[in-house]
């Protein structure tokens, strides 16, 4: 035997070997009719799911969202819809607003305690005044047209009826799509007018070690803002810029997101939305029923001398000195 | 009481797409719109499958759930219709929908949507129009239903891929294909839909 042969031999031996060994691997892939399994290398929907939070797969018309067959997180959103925010979203609204009558109840509205004086300050300009009611009027229009599409149907449609709540959440709609711009073009203009004098300062701590003035008898050091107002400040900048990065993205769907992130833009938009509620609701009842002399301040932009030196005396103080060194008789803006 | 569900055998699905043109066709359908549409998984690989999909006439349907004017119900039949005089086009129910089955006629921007569009099952609408009227046709599409016969993609389909009718039915068709030919990729959509899958 020549050595050539000798090579063959365990190459011919060798491919033996082989093909006894792959035999059964081939014998697993045919049908039980002994043709071949198409289905040996597909992957069933049950697993897919499991590896993937969707499936998708190519498409003929251009649509991209179409190519998106199963989203099972579809359902995951309509749990939060209609139970986490439902219930949730109606918790943190009765509930801020039952902590509001029970504020009012224990602590009454905040009377200047000195009583009036009859000399006006002016806190507020007419356009610091203008930016926040551009802001204020936007964000109720935004508020209960945005609370219609969530409450709505449980709260007005029985009222109403189906084809009116249509039409008025039709329009609802469209007043809440273009109101936002005005909401976003105020809230860009108070973060800029109120930015200094929102800044935190040493006062600060001090104005919270003493109750924040909510303590009878006693009155607080402050600024032109006082702490709480500091933080609805932040807050409402904070779940501003929120909600308007969120709504921007539903206004404009699936450019550059696809149907995951609508589902978050949507659930941000709705979580942020109902705790910017509250806190407005907080806002406005200290603005007006909470406390005498505050609504003035934006209403007229002039508050009583008194109720000034109470709440923010630091910034009267100021105020006052630089009227003097100017020598003018009228009070000069808040700076 | 019948509960009518879709049922796509991928391992006879052959992307031919007749079932989308049939669909365009019998309904109707308006530009940009595709009721129903065949997507292929893992296309040019081993394994490739396609699988024809519409609304599947959820149990529980998320859509319904989700429209804040509750213009989308179930039937008897488990049909899924809605009202396009109530839509006011917020776009929800897509967001909800497993299967992308809702679309909107327009772009969307500015909730500019128009008012929803989906498979009745060639049902007619959920509207007030009167059952196989000229104004329900101009506005929801065929309906076959009202006359006894099933919905138009699976009627015509060359494979017999997809399955129409009775969820009982059409499950009891499936499990003997697969046991006949001994394999089967499983009723796609079913157990998001309908909250069981078809086990052989």
């Amino acid at each position: 035997m020549t050595f050539l042969a000798r090579v063959r031999l365990v190459i011919v031996a060798v491919m033996l070997i082989g093909t006894v060994a792959s035999a059964p691997a081939i014998a697993q892939k045919l049908g039980p009719d002994g043709a071949p399994n198409p289905t040996a290398s597909v992957t069933s929907e049950r697993d897919l799911l499991k590896q993937f939070r969707r499936v998708e797969g190519r498409i003929d018309i251009p649509d991209s969202k179409a190519a998106v067959l199963i989203q099972p997180a579809g359902r995951t959103w309509d749990y939060f819809h209609e139970v986490l925010l439902h219930w949730g979203g109606a918790f943190v609204i009765l509930g801020t607003v039952a902590l509001l009558g029970l504020a009012y109840l224990i602590l009454g509205r905040i009377r200047i305690a000195a009583g009036r004086s009859g000399q006006k300050v002016l806190r507020f300009k007419a356009f610091e005044r203008f930016s926040h009611w551009l802001t204020a009027v936007s964000f109720v229009a935004l508020g209960l047209t945005g609370l219609n599409i969530s409450f709505g149907k449980i709260v007005l449609l029985p009222l109403i009826g189906p084809n009116a709540f249509s039409s008025l959440s039709e329009a609802a709609k469209y007043v809440h799509n273009f109101t936002s711009f005005s909401f976003m073009a105020g809230l860009v203009l108070i973060a800029v007018i109120f930015l200094r004098d929102n800044l935190l300062e040493r006062v600060d701590i001090d104005w919270l070690r003493q109750g924040g003035g909510f303590i009878k008898g006693k009155h607080a050091p402050a600024g032109r803002f006082n702490l709480g107002e500091k933080l609805v400040y932040w807050l409402s900048l904070a779940a501003g810029v929120a909600v308007s990065l969120s709504g921007l993205l539903l206004l404009f769907p699936f450019y550059g997101t696809d149907i995951a992130d609508m589902q978050l833009a949507q659930v941000v938009h709705a979580v942020v939305a109902i705790f910017f509620v509250a806190l407005i609701l907080a806002h406005i009842y200290i603005g007006t029923l909470g406390m005498e002399g505050a609504f003035e301040a934006m209403g007229t932009g002039e508050v009583d001398l008194n109720w000034a030196k109470e709440h923010h005396d630091l910034w009267l103080a100021r105020q006052l000195a630089s009227e003097n060194r100017q020598g003018e008789p009228s009070a000069t803006p808040a700076e | 009481m019948a509960r009518m569900k879709f049922l796509c055998d991928a391992d006879r699905c052959i992307d031919c797409n007749a079932c989308v043109t049939a669909c365009k066709n019998e309904n109707e359908v308006p530009w940009g719109i595709n009721r129903r549409r065949v997507v292929t998984i893992n296309d040019g690989k081993p394994g490739e499958r396609s699988v024809s999909m519409a609304c599947m006439h959820c149990t529980d349907p998320p859509c319904a759930a989700v429209c804040p004017v509750n213009c989308i119900y179930p039937t008897e039949d488990g049909i899924v219709l809605h009202s396009k005089d109530v839509c006011i086009g917020c776009g929800y129910c897509f967001y909800a929908c497993p299967f992308g089955a809702p679309q909107y006629p327009k772009v969307g921007n500015f909730g500019s949507r128009g008012k929803m569009d989906k498979c009745t099952y060639c049902a007619g609408g959920g509207g007030d129009e009167p059952s196989g009227s000229a104004e329900e046709f101009a506005k929801y599409g065929s309906n076959r239903f009202g006359e006894g016969k099933l919905p138009l993609c699976a009627e015509m389909c060359s494979t017999k891929s997809l399955l129409a009718g009775d969820g009982d039915i059409i499950a009891q068709i499936y499990k003997e294909r697969v046991l006949k030919r001994g394999y089967g990729s499983g009723a796609w959509g079913w157990l998001t839909a309908y909250h069981e899958g078809i086990e052989v």
